[in-house]
């Protein structure tokens, strides 16, 4: 696209110096901006595109796939016996290769085409009308296939995330068609409600990386799940240890550096703002390990491993959604309310209200992107992200982020509970009791590690 | 002829098979097997879930001596195989009515 010449800024100086000229070239600019704006309403061109802002998405992609495939696989597999261990990996493994058709098909359209309050439009359906050069509102400076699939790996993850609750357990089928349903009724919409301009946006919700979109969807859908499908055989009576932790420690290191991307990324540009949310997360992570590890040490008298990985899960699920509005030494104070937080949920919590959820996917996610989101009320910065929050004297925006926790609470626990039940009618949820003595892993896919 | 059986915590093996070897042993037989006695178990806890592990891993060292080596293996064992802690271990001793090296057919004293 041409430059169209800026009459204003030619006519405005009688006297021409130095200064002014300058000005001139650089309102020129401005109009050029402008008029590329105004060209296409909906999707602006390609002129726009950041060659550098372009590499950085395309490597934080390929970070938040990572997390999912091995991150999460790994993670969660080294927290269930050993005879579980392949069908845990095989559910991370389904909601990349489903999640992935579904989002072209539909999900990326209904979500980010479009700005009505419930959901998006079928315009983009199976990326009709993508070019090489369209870019999406949302992210003017990279090309739409690359936020498309940047947004892709989110989807996913949250998918990949709920299944940790009813691990042990749950038909792979009933686990296939429960996903496609909560992709569809629970993460599509919420998504929009929040990123794609929908009414928890207009109202002001702020979630940087996913705390609600992400975390607390899934971590809700995990404690429904894990309610409907019922506590796993020998719950509480018999040794349900990890096969292996060390696997689990592999996948915390995957997840941690992952969510560079995933936290850094949000910002969908290379630039400062990326950067410090990457160092909020990076300082949550580490603030988050130390506490539950100090916890455990002072009542239980060791630190253990589990302990110190689920912290920094913790405290890097906590952060997400307010990295990218809060600076690094808040960073470290929200990594360690995640810390004690989500070690109450996980040890006293789930007992007293005896839900087996296997990997914890409520206590750690669940309640991490619930306080998060309220700490991102808190702690925001407008110097950061130009959102001042409780502390900067802004008592309005902690409002709006629980009203934003509460439709999250309510729509991902109501719905989920609904699909469960849907797709009981079809396909039982459980295996069989002598398939859960037997182990996921030879009677649902036919093979065993020796 | 005695059969000695022991059963040690698994990182004494080395000591023990090297004393033995240094008295005249040249031969053992190690599994690896799970028990409890007076140590019982012990707990583990993930994530404030605790669980009582009854069965603790052990070695079971099987040798097999002519009957005036035996007092001295026993001793050997002992000594290297002691920590002093509970779960030390324990040693029995048995008779071997006949022994037999497969490749040779010698037998008895000769197959040790």
């Amino acid at each position: 696209m041409r430059a169209i010449p800026c009459r204003a800024a030619a006519s405005a100086a009688p006297v021409e110096t130095r200064l002014t000229r300058r000005r001139r070239t650089w309102l020129g600019a401005g109009c050029t901006l402008l008029a590329a704006g105004f060209a296409t309403p909906a999707f602006a061109q390609a002129n726009t595109i950041n060659t550098a802002d372009t590499a950085w998405m395309i490597v934080a992609t390929a970070l938040v796939l990572m997390m999912t495939i091995p991150g999460l696989a790994l993670f969660y597999s080294g927290m269930v016996r050993k005879k579980n261990v392949l069908a845990t990996m095989a559910q991370s493994l389904a909601a990349v290769t489903m999640i992935s058709i579904l989002w072209v098909a539909f999900g990326y359209s209904l979500v980010f085409s479009g700005h009505g309050p419930w959901l998006g439009t079928l315009d983009r359906w199976f990326l009709t009308g993508m070019t090489m050069d369209s870019v999406n509102p949302a992210a003017k400076t990279i090309p739409e296939a690359l936020f498309m699939l940047y947004q892709m790996t989110f989807a996913i993850i949250t998918v990949a995330l709920v299944a940790g609750s009813v691990a042990d357990r749950m038909r792979f089928s009933a686990y296939l068609l429960f996903s496609i349903g909560w992709f569809m009724f629970v993460y599509v919409p919420l998504a929009h409600w929040i990123w794609g301009g929908g009414f928890l946006g207009s109202a002001g919700v702020l979630d940087f990386a996913g705390g609600l979109v992400v975390h607390l969807s899934a971590g809700i859908g995990g404690l429904v799940a894990a309610k409907v499908v019922g506590q796993r055989h020998g719950y509480g009576t018999e040794n349900l240890s990890p096969f292996d932790l060390s696997l689990a420690v592999v996948g915390t290191g995957l997840l941690w550096v992952g969510w560079f991307g995933f936290n850094g990324g949000s910002a969908l540009a290379a630039n400062s703002r990326a950067v410090m949310a990457i160092i909020a997360t990076h300082l949550s992570a580490c603030a988050g390990a130390l506490t539950w590890g100090a916890i455990e040490w002072s009542t239980r008298r060791k630190p253990s491993v589990l302990g110190m990985i689920s912290g920094a899960v913790a405290g890097l699920g906590t952060i997400t959604p307010a990295s990218g509005f809060v600076t690094p030494w808040q960073g470290i104070v929200i990594g360690i309310v995640a810390g004690l937080a989500c070690y109450w949920a996980c040890t006293w919590l789930k007992l007293r209200f005896k839900y087996d959820d296997s990997l914890d996917v409520f206590g750690v996610h669940g309640i991490g992107g619930l306080t998060g989101t309220l700490l991102t009320g808190i702690f925001a910065t407008a110097s950061i992200g130009g959102a001042s929050g409780l502390i900067e004297g802004n008592p309005r925006l902690l409002l709006s982020q629980l009203y934003g926790v509460g439709v999250t609470l309510i729509w991902s626990a109501a719905a989920t509970f609904v699909l469960l039940k849907l797709v009981s009618l079809f396909v039982p949820l459980r295996v069989s009791r002598e398939h859960e003595l037997e182990g996921l892993d030879i009677t649902q896919h036919g093979e065993a590690l020796q | 002829m005695k059969l000695v059986v022991a059963i040690i915590k698994p990182f004494k093996l080395d000591e023990v098979r090297q004393a033995l070897t240094a008295i005249g042993v040249h031969g053992m037989t190690v599994t690896e097997v799970k028990g409890y006695g007076r140590q019982k178990g012990h707990t583990e806890i993930y994530r404030g879930a605790e669980y009582v592990v009854n069965f603790l891993p052990k070695l079971r060292i099987e040798i097999a001596v002519t009957s005036d080596l035996a007092e001295r293996a026993v001793e050997v064992i002992t000594a290297n195989a002691r920590t002093g802690q509970i779960g030390d271990g324990k040693i029995f001793v048995t008779p071997i009515d006949h022994a037999l090296r497969i490749r040779t057919g010698e037998t008895d004293s000769d197959a040790l």
